[in-house]
């Protein structure tokens, strides 16, 4: 740093290299995002890499199995008017069905809670308000995650 | 409203804006539908109770609101997916949407009969 710390207007002092030399008689200006001591060692880790893939792969898979699983309630074999309970124990007898329904109870939840904190993100400013939200969201994710799951497990199909 | 949330994207804006609501839809629908199907763990009558309720008229129309907006965010998702990873898909981005809400419009004529066929009967009887 042969040159002074002498800040032109607007330009602040920048790290890693003089301000002004024989190439650069004007004011160096950092690039955007470069890496200097000052950046973090470990950003944030890539989770919102990974939540994105995770979008990706998951709507690819819930495409067969809640269109399945619509095509089954509303529209094979009289539609919604054959629901019941009869109708529910006869299903989950079955294996299949029980991982089917398990696997989309997961995936949708998981998805559908990830694209709201997505939305949470974007319209809550307040920091405060974020946590609330949020705070709210997974735990009505992980509730409904759990009593889906234990409903799947528990059944019985001579409850009375 | 926050700043930066409406651009001028023309159709692909109002995608997205379409395939949020009804991802936000459809989360809040599964969070009530999880809370219904639990009841078979109470009795089977409170469960046939509560799901008689699913076949009248007012809720099978209700019930086609839903598939509309399934539809439409499995079909858009599946699009956006393809704009992602398929090295042609932004280039046909706007083909793809038209496609989107072609075979939507065709899915949706033909759930008329299988979604709301119980529910004209029981109102103009047959
Ligand atoms: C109006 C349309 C729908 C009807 C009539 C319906 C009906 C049913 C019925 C009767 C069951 C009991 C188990 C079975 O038969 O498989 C069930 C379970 C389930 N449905 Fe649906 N469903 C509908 C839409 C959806 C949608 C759109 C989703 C996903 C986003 C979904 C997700 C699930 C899940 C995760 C379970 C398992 C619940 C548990 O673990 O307790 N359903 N549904
Ligand atoms: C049927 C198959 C589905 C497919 C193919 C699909 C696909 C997608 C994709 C690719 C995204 C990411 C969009 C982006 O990053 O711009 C997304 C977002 C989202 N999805 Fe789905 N999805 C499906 C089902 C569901 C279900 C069942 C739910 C609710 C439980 C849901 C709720 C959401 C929400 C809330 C978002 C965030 C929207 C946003 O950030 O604007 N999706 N979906």
């Amino acid at each position: 740093m042969a040159t002074t710390e002498s800040t032109a207007a607007g330009v602040g002092p920048v790290e890693g290299g003089s301000l002004y030399d024989v190439d650069h008689p004007a004011p160096f200006i950092e690039a955007p995002r470069k890496r200097t001591k000052k950046t973090p060692k470990s950003t944030r880790g890539n989770f919102e890499m990974a939540a994105w893939l995770f979008m990706r792969l998951s709507g690819v898979v819930l495409v067969v199995l809640v269109l399945g699983h619509l095509l089954i309630q509303l529209v094979l074999d009289g539609g919604v008017s054959k629901i019941g309970f009869a109708f529910v124990a006869g299903r989950w007898a079955s294996p299949f069905w029980q991982v089917w329904d398990l696997l989309m109870l997961w995936l949708a939840m998981l998805h559908g809670a990830n694209g709201l904190r997505t939305v949470v993100n974007d319209y809550a400013e307040r920091a405060n308000t974020r946590l609330w939200l949020k705070g709210l969201l997974y735990t009505a994710t992980v509730f409904t995650i759990l009593l889906g799951t234990l409903v799947i497990f528990t059944f019985d199909p001579n409850i009375r | 409203m926050p700043a930066g949330t409406l651009y001028r994207g023309r159709e692909g804006m109002w995608s997205w804006v379409a395939h949020r609501v009804t991802g936000v839809l459809i989360f809040f629908f599964l969070f009530v539908h999880v809370l219904d199907t639990a009841l078979v763990r109470v009795s089977p009558e409170d469960y046939d109770k509560v799901v008689a309720t699913y076949k009248t008229p007012i809720v099978a129309l209700l019930e086609y609101g839903l598939v509309a907006a399934i539809l439409f965010h499995a079909l858009n998702g599946l699009r956006v997916i393809a704009v992602d990873f398929w090295s042609k898909g932004p280039r046909y981005q706007k083909q793809m949407l038209w496609s989107v809400v072609g075979l939507w419009l065709v899915l949706m004529l033909g759930a008329i009969y299988p979604v709301l066929g119980h529910a004209a009967r029981e109102l103009f009887g047959s």
